[in-house]
């Protein structure tokens, strides 16, 4: 008896209960791989600290290359009807609300720091000796006194230039795709990846210059954080679009149905816009500028 | 395999046990597994405490010094009181109410074959295996996590007794379950707007399908600002961020307000399915279409949306300006508001109605009567000035037992009773039920009536010990205690009865009344449902 409705009914897959062992052993190893780190003592003797973590990782890995790779097969074989696609869209739009909100967090705990500074951050933060801990109340600076910034006309304004770019690029694309210009599509893709590497790159060195270390205080510990998730994003982000461009180049996607690299575009424009308000609250510092003015 | 539509076809054969069961792309099958897992939790949170009940029966310290934790009692304490919230919360709770009712019954009362994403449905499921592993080996190792479920620094930070493993073993805990209800969320809210049966508008969706869809909406938004700040927790505790610590610029009270930025709407999460739940089980057992039927969609829809600006009525006390205040508690009493256009939407249903009292009926007319009791004290304890009095105390635990243990567990007990039938094909034995109700009812109420009197007379939460003069209430409330853990061990035994030996029953076994699309398919429903897609031509709420 055939199903008389275009609905997908997936068959029983073993990726998400090995999908969450994975995550599982993910978490418990990098638990015990913190306690190593902090006490000199892990609960497997004898094993490197990260094993399990290692073990937890690869899981993961395997897990998603597995389970993606059912969900292109399908798709190849017809269960990605129209209905289906637009479900798809709502999932992925909806993940990405839900990354919104997890930027939210850090991007809260930047405003409380910045727009409220206290005067305790006034100590020399480089030798990490919060020792004179001043009167809480008391109005400090943003950035704190000894936190030598970035200059945001300089590396940052250039990223920001870099990762606009690629907005452009991967719509570029897209719109090749669209009109069934394969070459062009693989071209403003493969740039688009190669801008995304650029930026990895440039915020990597921006790392190994920075004045201030993760432990030195509130600043350091808010930007890195902030930047640092967003860097994963684009790492992730960057995968994303370089899957496509070898799905692309195997002959995947066709004018009408390429919803796998519309959400990664649309994901890449999520990780661009997270850095849009990251340039402008944290390295430009507006906000703290106008409240003070 | 995977892209054979062909193999799709043979819809009516149930995969292999170990394919079934833990490879399940079944919404119905993955919601019973969710059902399960929340009973067996349920339990366990529930002989946790019982443990507590039996330590505060008198004053003095009876048994906590006896458990095999190596540490000062009170920090025990506090290790039995984060076990209890967190299960309960996490583990049970929300997958009883989400996973397991909003699984099962969601993609029937809507008319959908299964869920949008069966994969994502089940590692929802499966990550919260590991979680509930991490979760208890967090509160065994080292001198357990005694923070309770607000994992508030500096506690969680810096305290001797949270220096090791297991505090990280808990956030990580946290992170998975987290994980699970984001990946649900999306289910749930693509599913809701994307397989409804033809001619099921929005404003013919039954009222549970609503709650889910403000339950999924506030998932979505609010979960990942715990995962935000959760993970400065953790590189706070291990990385030397100073997030939370003032010596390096940080301020504690952030975490306060990002742990109840989500911890606000995730007292919603918890009571918005019940709600959904008893409309159906009122309005059945009444024989009448649920009264106001949009308002009551649209109550939820407000309570989910003023639910995230309410947040800091939990720290008034953490010295924030008086404006501020102000502004919490006005916004908070709005949410009785749509509360009370819900309660008396209930009473309105009944009003007229031929009304039944049958098990399930009983535990919503309980859920009316006692979350109304909840709700009123919440009302009063929105008012700061006299949060200020009452903040920390047996009030407050009284307060949000009413509307929880008593809101959302009445929901999920009574839902129980209501869809049993539906989903073994056996009715529930009636007269045990009925005295496990009773037994349930009173004993709750013994529990935590006189929490409040305790709370008025300044006893503190958190404590093993008491002065002797809170000791007449306390040895009330550890009966009501023993009468309830009693009736939950007599629930176990009809859950076994019925799933067993219970009456078969038909398709729609409650009759008149029973309006929504689960009744038109057998009981049990067949592996897939609605092969063929219902249609739905008049509006079945007016």
């Amino acid at each position: 008896m055939s199903a008389r409705h275009d609905y997908h009914l997936v068959n029983p897959s073993p990726w998400p209960m090995v999908g969450a062992i994975s995550a599982g052993l993910m978490t418990f190893g990098a638990a015990n791989f913190f306690n190593l780190n902090k006490n000199g003592e892990s609960l497997w003797m004898g094993l490197p600290a990260w094993w399990l973590l290692a073990v937890g990782f690869i899981g993961v890995l395997l897990t998603m290359f597995m389970w993606w790779r059912d969900v292109i097969r399908e798709a190849h074989g017809g269960d990605h009807k129209p209905v289906v696609q637009l479900g798809l869209r709502y999932g992925v739009i909806l993940f990405i609300i839900s990354e919104v909100m997890f930027f939210v967090a850090f991007f809260w705990a930047f405003f409380d720091f910045s727009l409220f500074p206290r005067a305790v951050t006034a100590i020399a933060p480089l030798v990490g000796d919060f020792s004179e801990v001043a009167d809480m109340n008391a109005r400090g600076v943003w950035p704190p006194v000894g936190i030598h910034t970035f200059d945001p006309l300089g590396v940052p304004l250039l990223n920001t230039l870099v990762l606009l770019l690629s907005g452009t690029t991967v719509t570029w694309a897209h719109h090749a795709l669209l009109e069934g210009n394969r070459r062009a599509f693989m071209w403003g893709l493969g740039l688009t990846v190669i801008l995304g590497l650029s930026f990895t790159g440039l915020q990597a060195l921006e790392y190994i210059e920075a004045a201030f270390a993760f432990t030195e205080g509130a600043y350091p510990s808010t930007f890195f954080m902030a930047t640092g998730f967003h860097g994963a994003h684009v790492i992730i982000g960057t995968i994303f679009l370089a899957v496509n461009w070898l799905r692309g180049a195997s002959g995947h996607f066709t004018e009408k149905q390429h919803f796998g690299f519309e959400a990664a575009a649309w994901y890449w424009h999520f990780v661009d816009v997270v850095w849009l308000f990251l340039y402008i609250a944290v390295y430009w510092n507006l906000f703290t500028q106008l409240s003070v003015a | 395999m995977a892209t054979a539509s062909a193999d799709h076809h043979d819809h009516d054969h149930a995969p292999g046990f170990f394919a079934r069961w833990f490879m399940s792309t079944n919404h119905k099958d993955i919601g019973i597994l969710y059902l399960w897992y929340a009973g067996i939790m349920g339990l366990i949170g529930g002989f946790v405490s019982l443990l507590m009940r039996m330590e505060l029966q008198y004053p003095g310290l009876q048994i906590i010094q006896n458990l095999p934790i190596d540490a000062a009692p009170g920090h025990v304490w506090n290790v039995l009181i984060t076990a209890h919230g967190v299960i309960m919360v996490f583990f049970f709770v929300m997958p009883a109410l989400i996973g397991g009712f909003g699984n099962y019954l969601l993609p029937l009362m809507i008319g959908a074959p299964d869920m949008a994403f069966p994969r994502l449905n089940n590692i929802s499921f499966w990550l919260l295996v590991p979680s509930i592993l991490l979760l208890i080996l967090s509160a065994i190792v080292d001198t357990g996590v005694g923070t309770g479920w607000t994992v508030y620094p500096p506690l969680s930070v810096s305290d001797p007794n949270h220096s090791g493993i297991a505090m990280d073993l808990a956030i990580f805990s946290l992170h998975l379950a987290g994980a699970s209800s984001i990946l649900g969320a999306v289910n749930f809210i693509t599913t809701i707007f994307n397989m409804r049966a033809p001619g099921m508008t929005l404003h013919r969706m039954p009222l549970f399908a609503w709650a889910m869809l403000v339950t999924a909406f506030l998932l979505l938004l609010a979960v990942p600002v715990l995962g935000g700040g959760i993970t400065m927790l953790l590189t706070d505790r291990n990385f030397g961020t100073t997030f939370f610590d003032p010596a390096g610029g940080g301020d504690p009270v952030l975490f306060q307000h990002l742990f109840w930025f989500f911890g606000h709407p995730e007292v919603y999460i918890m009571i918005l399915p019940s709600f959904g739940l008893i409309s159906h089980i009122i309005s059945t057992h009444s024989k009448k279409p649920i009264f106001g039927y949009l308002g009551m969609a649209y109550a939820m829809v407000g309570i989910g949306v003023v639910g995230f600006v309410v947040w800091a009525h939990h720290m008034f006390t953490v010295g924030m300006g008086v404006n501020v205040e102000w502004y919490f508690l006005l916004a908070t009493m709005v949410i009785a508001v749509p509360t009370g256009i819900k309660i008396f939407s209930w009473i309105a249903t009944m009003w007229g109605g031929s009304i039944r009292f049958t098990v399930p009926m009983l535990y919503a007319i309980a859920l009316l009567i006692l979350f109304t009791i909840g709700g009123v004290t919440g009302v009063a304890l929105a008012n700061a000035t006299f949060d200020f009095a009452v903040h920390d105390t047996y009030y407050v635990v009284a307060h949000f037992h009413y509307t929880l243990s008593m809101g959302a567990v009445f929901g999920i007990i009574g839902a129980f009773y209501h869809w049993i039938g539906k989903m073994s094909g056996r009715q529930y034995p009636s007269v045990i039920s009925h005295i496990q109700f009773w037994t349930f009812f009173i004993g709750v109420n013994l529990i935590f009536f006189p929490q409040h009197f305790l709370g008025m007379q300044g006893m503190p939460r958190r404590y093993p010990d008491y002065n002797d003069a809170y000791a007449g209430f306390h040895y009330i409330s550890s009966l009501g205690s023993y009468l309830t853990f009693a009736s939950a061990i007599l629930f176990v035994f009809i859950v076994f009865y019925t799933i067993m030996f219970g009456r078969r029953v038909g398709d729609n076994y409650w009759g008149e009344g029973a309006t929504t699309l689960e009744w038109t398919v057998s009981s049990p429903p067949p592996f897939h449902t609605f092969e063929d897609l219902p249609v739905i031509e008049k509006d079945p709420n007016h």
